[in-house]
This record gives C-alpha cells, sequence and structure tokens, in this order.
C-alpha cells in the first residue's frame, strides 16, 4: 500500500527540514521525502498549499478511562486527538483507579490497541493512589509501558517523596511530571488572586502557589539529577525560574497549553465556568511571558492539558465546577492564530514543540519525517479559518472557553501508521 | 415603575438609576411603616420563595416580613427542611420551585456566584440574599438608605468600612453602591484580610484603621468571623479588638456626628464596642427597619403591576 501527500510544504523540525515536496508513504512506513516522487498505484492526495508535519504528540491529556467514561473515554479522547491532529497523547492516570501499577498501564494499552485511533503512552502515578505518600511500583509500570510519572492534578506536596520519585524514575530515565500548586496558598482552585477573583468574591490561587513548588522541584531536580517536567506552566515567575533552572544545567523541561498562552483571568469573569482550569488562567503579563518563554526556549512543549468533563458537571456553582478545557481540538489553531501569525514563533518551532520537543521529553518514537520511521503524519491548512463549535467535537467534553472564536490553521489530515484516521476534519472509519 | 434588571444579584450590575429608584420607593415604604399601615394587597397572589442555604435572622424575617406586608405569600425553605442534605444540587432545587410557580426566590448561599448560577436557571426573579464573599446587594441598598436617611445625602460623603474585607460580602455591595452614588470609600482592615487588587474598585484601602476613621461621615463595622483567627488569618481576637475595634476612642477620629453601621450580628467587644454598638452614633436598629422597608421597595418593583 502506497499513499504520496503531494505538494505540500513539509516541515520536519527534528532535522529543520522545511521545503514543498512529497511524502512517500509505504504500508506502516514514510519511504522517502522530496520533490516529485512518483510510484506506480500509489493513493496520491494533494496537499499543496498545506503544511505536512511529524504526527503531533500531546504529552498531557486526560482520558478519563477507567472510571469517568461518562466524561470521555479512549475511544473518544483518542478520536478527538485524530481531529485535533495528534497522532499520539501520553495520557495521565489520574482515573479510578489511579493507573499506579504495571497492569493498570497494561489495561490501559490493550484499550487502546482495542478502541484507540491514535497511539496512547500512558502515564503512571507517582505514589500510590496519587495519595502523595508512598512510590507507587514505577519499575512495573515502567516496564508495562509508562512513559512518565505524574500525580497531576494532586501535586506531590511532601518534598521528601519528591525526592525520592525523582531519585527513583532517574533510573529508567524517565520524567517525573509535576502539576505544581502548593496547596496551602490556595483558597479556590480555577480563578487566578486578584482583582477578577476580588471582584467575584473569590480568593483564587495566586501565582505563587505554583511558583513554589517550580522552584522546590527545580532544587530537587538539581540536587537528585532526576528530570523534572513543568506541566502547564502558567506564571512569569515560574517561567523565570525554569530558565535560571535550565542554565544552572538543572534537568528541569516545561511545557504551555493554549489556553495559558492565550486567555487571561478575564475570561473567568461572570463565573464562567468553562475557563475554570488549574493552574488558572493569569494575567496578560503571566501570557506574555509564557509566549517569551515559548520563543526562547525556556518552554519546550506545547501541551493542552486536554481535560474533558460532562456538561451537566461545568452548569455549577462555579466553586463546585471541576476544573479543566477540552483542548485536544482547539489546540493546533490555537498555536497557527495565537503564535505563529503573531510572530512568537516560526511554524517549524511551533511544530517541534508538538513533534520532536515531547518525544524527546517522554523518550517516545515519533516526531519525525525521517525515512523509516513510523508514518504518523499531520496536514495543517494554514489559510482554514473555523469558527469554534463545541457541538462538532469529536471529544465527549465540550468544555471550551473558545467557542464561537474563529481560528485559523486547521488540521485537515491525520495519519497514523500509515492508516489516515481523519481527513478534511472528519474521522475516517466508524 | 419597574427596574431596568429582572434579577437583583448584585449592586455591581445594578444601574444607578434602578439604585436611586429602589431608594426613592423604600423612602416611601419606611413612611407606610411608621404610619403602621403594615398590610396592603400590592403583591396579592404572588409568591416569594426565601431559600437559606446559610443560617440567618434578620435577613430572612425581612423578606418575609417585607413580602407579607405587600400581600405576598411567602414560602421559607431553609437548608435543615429542605431536601438540599440529601445530595439534591441548587440546579434541582431550583427547578422544583419554577415548577411550582414561583415569581421570585431570595437565596442565601455559602458559594460565590450561586445568585447568578440560579438566575441562568430560573425563568423568574431572583434576589440574592447573600452568595458566599461576592454580594449582598440588599444589604447594600438599605446601608444606603440608612446613610442618606442620616446624613441627607451620599454624594461626597467619607465612609470607611472596617474589618474583614476579604470575605465580606456586605464590603463589595457597599463599595459598589456607595462609589456610585458618589461616595468616597476607604476600606480598612488587617493586610491579611484584605483582598488583592481592592482598590481598583474605586476605593481607598489601609491598614491603619485611624487613618481610615480620621474625618468619616459614616463608618461601617463588619462582623468578624471567628473562624477567621482559627484559620491563622489573625493571631488572636484580642489583638484584633486592639488593632480594628472600633471602640470610642477610636470613634473620636471620625466626625463628632459620624454615622455608625454594623450589618450584624455583632461580636460585642471584638469588632465593636458595646458603648458604641448602644452608642447616640448608631444606627444599628435603624438599619433592620430600614431592611424591611428596602426590600419591600424591591419586591413592589420587581413584582407589581408596573404602575
Amino acid at each position: 500500500m502506497d499513499i504520496i501527500l503531494r505538494g505540500g510544504r513539509v516541515i520536519d523540525p527534528g532535522r529543520n527540514l522545511d521545503i514543498v515536496g512529497d511524502i512517500w508513504v509505504h504500508d506502516d512506513r514514510v519511504a522517502a521525502v522530496g520533490p516529485d516522487l512518483s510510484r506506480a498505484d500509489a493513493e496520491i492526495i494533494d496537499v499543496a498549499g498545506k503544511v505536512v508535519v511529524p504526527g503531533l504528540i500531546d504529552m498531557h491529556v486526560h482520558l478519563r478511562e477507567p472510571g469517568y467514561e461518562y466524561k470521555e473515554d479512549i475511544r473518544s479522547g483518542t478520536r478527538a486527538a485524530a481531529r485535533g491532529g495528534f497522532t499520539a497523547v501520553a495520557c495521565m492516570p489520574n482515573t479510578n483507579p489511579v493507573l499506579d501499577s504495571g497492569i493498570l498501564i497494561a489495561a490501559v494499552r490493550d484499550r487502546a490497541a482495542q478502541t484507540g485511533i491514535v497511539r496512547v503512552y500512558p502515564i503512571g502515578a507517582i505514589t500510590k493512589g496519587s495519595q502523595g505518600q508512598e512510590l507507587a511500583e514505577l519499575a512495573g509500570m515502567r516496564q508495562a509501558g509508562a512513559v512518565a510519572f505524574s500525580d497531576d492534578g494532586m501535586p506531590v506536596l511532601n518534598a521528601e517523596v519528591m525526592r525520592c520519585a525523582l531519585e527513583y524514575a532517574a533510573m529508567f530515565a524517565v520524567p517525573v511530571i509535576q502539576h505544581c500548586e502548593e496547596k496551602s496558598l490556595v483558597g479556590e482552585i480555577g480563578i487566578n488572586r486578584g482583582y477578577i477573583a476580588t471582584v467575584l468574591g473569590l480568593r483564587g490561587m495566586p501565582a505563587a502557589a505554583e511558583e513554589v513548588m517550580v522552584a522546590r522541584d527545580c532544587i530537587l531536580a538539581g540536587m537528585t539529577g532526576g528530570h523534572v517536567h513543568i506541566a502547564h506552566v502558567s506564571t512569569a515567575g515560574a517561567v523565570e525560574i525554569v530558565r535560571q533552572a535550565k542554565a544552572k544545567g538543572v534537568k528541569v523541561t516545561a511545557e504551555a497549553a493554549p489556553h495559558h498562552f492565550t486567555l487571561t483571568e478575564a475570561a473567568v469573569d461572570g463565573y464562567n465556568t468553562n475557563a475554570k482550569v488549574n493552574p488558572p488562567l493569569r494575567t496578560a503579563a503571566d501570557v506574555a511571558a509564557v509566549r517569551a518563554g515559548l520563543r526562547d526556549g525556556t518552554i519546550d512543549a506545547i501541551a493542552t492539558d486536554h481535560a474533558p468533563h460532562a456538561a451537566d458537571e461545568k452548569e455549577a456553582e462555579f466553586v463546585l465546577a471541576p476544573s479543566g478545557i477540552s483542548g485536544l481540538e482547539t489546540a493546533v489553531p490555537l498555536v497557527i492564530t495565537e503564535l505563529v501569525e503573531t510572530g512568537v514563533l516560526t511554524l517549524n518551532e511551533a511544530i517541534g514543540k508538538m513533534t520532536v520537543a515531547p518525544a524527546r521529553i517522554l523518550g517516545i518514537p515519533g516526531g519525525s519525517l525521517q525515512p523509516g520511521a513510523a508514518a504518523d503524519i499531520t496536514v495543517i491548512d494554514p489559510a482554514a479559518a473555523e469558527v469554534v463549535n463545541p457541538a462538532d467535537f469529536a471529544s465527549r467534553g465540550r468544555n471550551t472557553p473558545f467557542a464561537g472564536r474563529e481560528l485559523r490553521g486547521m488540521p485537515v489530515l491525520t495519519m497514523v501508521s500509515g492508516t489516515v484516521v481523519m481527513r478534511d476534519r472528519r474521522i475516517v472509519g466508524q | 415603575m419597574r427596574l431596568a434588571s429582572k434579577h437583583v444579584l448584585g449592586l455591581q450590575e445594578m444601574g444607578e438609576r434602578d439604585i436611586e429608584t429602589v431608594l426613592a420607593v423604600a423612602v416611601a415604604m419606611k413612611e407606610r411603616l411608621r404610619r403602621g399601615e403594615k398590610k396592603t394587597a400590592e403583591l396579592k397572589g404572588r409568591v416569594l420563595v426565601t431559600l437559606f442555604y446559610e443560617p440567618s435572622t434578620r435577613t430572612r424575617t425581612s423578606f418575609e416580613l417585607a413580602g407579607k406586608y405587600l400581600g405576598a405569600d411567602v414560602v421559607n425553605i431553609t437548608v435543615a427542611a429542605s431536601s438540599v442534605q440529601k445530595g439534591e444540587t441548587l440546579k434541582d432545587t431550583a427547578r422544583t420551585l419554577a415548577a411550582m410557580g414561583t415569581d421570585a426566590v431570595a437565596m442565601r448561599h455559602p458559594l460565590s456566584g450561586s445568585a447568578a448560577y440560579l438566575a441562568r436557571l430560573l425563568e423568574c426573579t431572583v434576589i440574592n440574599a447573600g452568595d458566599g464573599m461576592h454580594e449582598h446587594p440588599t444589604q447594600g441598598l438599605l446601608d444606603l438608605f440608612t446613610i442618606r436617611e442620616k446624613k441627607g445625602r451620599l454624594a461626597g460623603l467619607r465612609v470607611a468600612i472596617v474589618g474583614d474585607i476579604t470575605h465580606s460580602r456586605v464590603a463589595r455591595s457597599n463599595i459598589w453602591g456607595l462609589t456610585k452614588l458618589g461616595a468616597e470609600v476607604t476600606v480598612a482592615g488587617p493586610a491579611t484580610l484584605l483582598p488583592p487588587d481592592i482598590a481598583k474598585t474605586g476605593v481607598h484601602c489601609c491598614t491603619d484603621v485611624d487613618t481610615a476613621l480620621d474625618g468619616a461621615d459614616v463608618v461601617n463595622v463588619l462582623r468578624l468571623q471567628l473562624e477567621r483567627q482559627q484559620k491563622g488569618l489573625i493571631p488572636t481576637l484580642a489583638e484584633y479588638t486592639a488593632l480594628y475595634g472600633i471602640d470610642e476612642a477610636r470613634l473620636a477620629l471620625a466626625k463628632p456626628d459620624a454615622l455608625v453601621l454594623h450589618p450584624g450580628p455583632m461580636n460585642r467587644g471584638i469588632e465593636i464596642a458595646a458603648a458604641v454598638a448602644d452608642g447616640k452614633q448608631a444606627a444599628i436598629n435603624e438599619q433592620v427597619t430600614n431592611g424591611v422597608a428596602v426590600r419591600m421597595a424591591l419586591l413592589k418593583l420587581l413584582l407589581g403591576g408596573g404602575e
């Protein structure tokens, strides 16, 4: 089986390739990249005027299975990924039960093999039940295929537990991903401490709650030689702490989410639960700092923190509504519209943060169009504009603060292992 | 006369005109109460539900009397008596009330934003009787009414609001109402009980209560929730009283005829000295009477025929 993606702008950030040309896919592999490729019997897909990139990798999603299938499951979550242009996702372990043992990691991988349409890389819990007390069986989970460890949403508050996690995980050369939030400093989650919170009668989460833990974990990573990855950096101070730690040679990487480089706390005004996310939307200065961090490389990767919730959970009193944004299907156009069109990142840099960067952080294959690589490919139409309509989402989670917003740069084709799973904004197959 | 807004969710969103309308009608209502005309049929056939998720004596009773004086049927639902304790969500409770043909719901709820949430769910009028730390608009209105009644005006007056600003819905409603009508507001309290960026609402903000009181026309003393001490926001109640308690000596820093308000219930000897609470400058009992008049005005404007 041969497919030729004809005449697109091919960008492969891992080797700084940016040409107009063709990609020949043979079976499940990239066979060649170059001008004027031809092959008898090949299916030709015209991608002229479009951008052809390695399959995008989202290193931070919540697929909710097992336990919260009413919010999302592996089937719907991977379809959302495919529709969003992602060929691989790393899923967080805060399911029910928490993914804190090898057998549960294996179960998620099996389930993904049966029902998923993109690659699924499970992240295991750091501590048993993500309770922050005792290390979970990291080796067992690693052997079963966990690509990183995180108690996402339940930050490891105890510094000694975190030190041990970093030291222990370093034996397998995988990162410990921390959702940085010093809980004792938090009034209510999901809203920044500041003017909007004050007016709404909420105390909010100060930037310091995030920064205190970013600083602590950078120090612990330096102490242990372990690799800490800072999830969803949202404050100017956190960006600066990571920048300084990197300059000192600490093994720290970081990601930013599209909502944190796009929206400010103003989006929460009126108790908008669709803009309730943890860490919260911050100030314009923080948005600018996150963008600057992406630009200078302090922030390595872009990850969605895709957090689907049921409509009736979000339709509640602000404090009772769960935090999170269904982000897989708006990420690419937000990157194009907010970062590339504004000149914060070149297209090459932006794609790098969604391909080769997360692949390197997690130590997984992918993120490359090198001949011989798995044919995981995403095609983006940079000119295609769309008004975000949550009803069109493949995700069960329709919780987005971007509804009604016009964005440009839509993913139009997603290919996993040589199989087209999304074309023209629609999932292919049943 | 009608109000521009169907709901009363907060004084931040209530227009100046609506505030003035309520205050004007409340003058007539108070006069009616003074004359002993406590029963009319203006709201005959109308149903007001008071839905209280927090204990309250004066606000709930005030709404009930206001409704009854105008001839409305009033149903009181409190947490203990309702199905809320069985885990029914506010959404389901609201829909149940709507299905019973309620015309207005006055709700007290511990969560900020719950009144706005209820208003989105219901077709009928929602009156916020206090939502978390957000707003308590009817308290704000009765404070405005009381100040204007005693001082003859609001514009240009210097008002000090003293105490736990962070957790106070009364403070927020006072701030919006007073600044809209031209008063100059200073909030004062310990740094741990002042919310960030409060000055952006258009008030002065300080930690030194004497500065706030200096030359004030009105001192609005907030109730100190005793749990603030347990949570470590202040070291001891005694130290709070020493630094922020309003006693006669401190009150002397304000204008000689300065008015003292307190939304109640008072912690005598903590945020307010008994001598001040019972002194001639205090209008604390008057506030309660005015609360009925203001709520009558609101109900008439919201539920009346619109003549």
